[in-house]
């Protein structure tokens, strides 16, 4: 079960309160976890991602374990912590002009 | 009894306005969609239950809300949560947020470039939706005029978008270039007397017309002078800001460009000016009254540097003579130490027998006129700033 804590707006977007739970079939990549979360939330498309190059959109951030994936490529595998569940994937939207 | 509700959208949400008829006491409600921008939040002319909004956000992109009962409850018209998001055959369902320039070799053209401020070519890039305007026949089809400029269509009630490529692709797509607010799409007008024709406006190419559906496109700046630009008399490039018709005479616009306040009496082929005794012509809004065409409303302000009414002073000039003659409208708005300012799509009229007058400003207050301008009130003084106003005239 992958979790995966979204920003305020985006959770008001999808409806849901606090982190969400997933299953990814395959590797726990950015890839297969945003295409899993969007799958289960449609009205996420295109809020993190691009619709068309599917990069991450400029003003979204990603990070795990105190890290900054934000830049990692997005079949990079995802880590290990993330992917048995026992820390989360954070959405998070990036901090500019106050 | 009748009455009317004033659709309000914000730099951080959502509101709705209601009154009765009398328009004396107002019911506020809202936020909705706190903290997102709201750039235009129109109804169907012909159901006025059915709402389009545009919400947008810098850091999670374009999202299109629809309610379909009169604002009480709100769906984004694509998916639905749950289901599929393709077809059993794998191909995608509806995304309502979805905007995607059309280069099909079928019905769409290429993506060029277009001109960046400083004059290099920039590649054209969806930002978001700046207005929406529900078809007059049908409350499942409505277009959208986005950032970069373009317009598209959605005949399915919102949850798909489809570009209507002619437009952005028609030739001088290449020399159009981005004013002060990015390059937008910001006005579309139906003709009420010709389905076949629209007009649409853009800042800074200038306005356009069609006349078989979307298909293929006319600019129709002939007359526009612009001192801004290295040919003031060109094709293409003018910063038009907004143009308002009369449903009783479509073919007679009205224009505030950036600076002048213009008007065409023959859809748009040539333009004059009808400045006149205006203390200054550089605005953002226009309307026209709804059942004296030659009646027109605009507020000035003061410059392009200085966003704020002359004076100090936040006065609705009106003209009842289609132009050049113009009386400044004062009583209850603020006439000392007034700096706010009203945005394109920030006005509006309703079509009650005595026709109402709203505008919005970036202060957040939101006026109210029930007698076609000669008294003003606030209906709400402390809004985020209002970036539209809309009206809907309820049976």
């Amino acid at each position: 079960m992958i979790r995966v804590t979204l920003p305020p707006h985006l959770r008001k977007l999808a409806h849901v309160d606090g982190e969400v739970k997933l299953n990814v079939e395959g590797p726990v990549t950015q890839r297969s976890v945003l295409d899993a979360l969007e799958t289960r939330h449609p009205m996420l498309r295109g809020t993190i991602r691009d619709h068309v190059t599917q990069r991450r959109r400029a003003f979204v951030r990603f990070f795990a374990c105190e890290e900054d994936l934000s830049h990692e490529p997005p079949d990079a595998p995802l880590p290990d912590a993330v992917a048995t569940g026992a820390e989360p994937f954070m959405i998070v939207g990036a901090i500019a002009g106050g | 009894m009748s009455g009317v509700r004033v659709l309000v959208g914000t730099r951080k949400g959502a509101f709705v306005l209601t009154s009765d008829a009398k328009r004396e006491r107002w019911e506020i409600n809202g936020p909705h969609f706190a903290g997102w921008e709201i750039y235009h939040f129109k109804g169907s002319p012909v159901d006025p239950n059915r709402l389009y909004v545009s919400q947008s956000s810098s850091w999670f992109g374009q999202i299109i809300q629809r309610s379909d009962d009169g604002g009480k409850t709100w769906h984004q018209p694509g998916t639905p949560p749950g289901e599929p998001t393709t077809t059993p055959e794998g191909m995608p369902k509806g995304e309502s947020n979805k905007f995607v320039y059309d280069t099909s070799p079928e019905a769409g053209k290429p993506l060029t470039t277009h001109q960046w401020y400083d004059g290099t070519p920039h590649p054209w890039e969806f930002k978001r939706v700046w207005h929406l305007e529900p078809s007059l026949t049908d409350p499942d089809t409505v277009h959208a005029g986005v950032e970069d400029a373009a317009l598209f269509r959605s005949t399915d009630g919102g949850q798909t978008w489809h570009e209507l490529a002619g437009l952005r692709g028609h030739g001088s797509g290449p020399k159009w270039q981005p004013g002060a607010g990015g390059m937008c799409l910001h006005t579309i007008l139906l003709d009420p007397s010709n389905p076949n024709r629209m007009f649409i406006a853009i800042s800074a190419a200038g306005a356009f017309r069609t006349d078989d559906g979307g298909k293929t496109w006319k600019p129709i700046n002939r007359g526009l002078h612009s001192l801004y630009i290295p040919n003031p008399t060109a094709e293409v490039g003018h910063c038009v800001h907004r143009i308002a018709m009369n449903r009783s005479r479509p073919s007679v616009l009205f224009m505030q460009k950036h600076w002048d306040v213009m008007r065409s009496d023959d859809a748009g082929e040539s333009w004059h000016e009808i400045s006149g005794n205006l203390p200054t012509d550089f605005g953002f809004v226009i309307d026209v009254h709804a059942h004296e065409p030659d009646t027109i409303y605009v507020v000035p302000i003061k410059s392009d540097a200085e966003h704020f009414p002359p004076d100090g002073k936040l006065r609705v000039y009106r003209s009842r003579s289609g132009g050049n003659e113009w009386e400044a409208l004062t009583k209850g708005l603020p006439q000392s130490d007034c700096y706010v300012n009203v945005l394109r799509d920030a006005m509006a009229v309703d079509s009650l027998e005595k026709c109402g007058v709203y505008f919005g400003t970036t202060g957040g207050q939101v006026y109210a006129s029930a007698d076609a301008g000669e008294n003003w009130a606030p209906i709400v003084r402390d809004l985020p700033a209002v970036v539209s106003v809309e009206v809907q005239t309820l049976p």
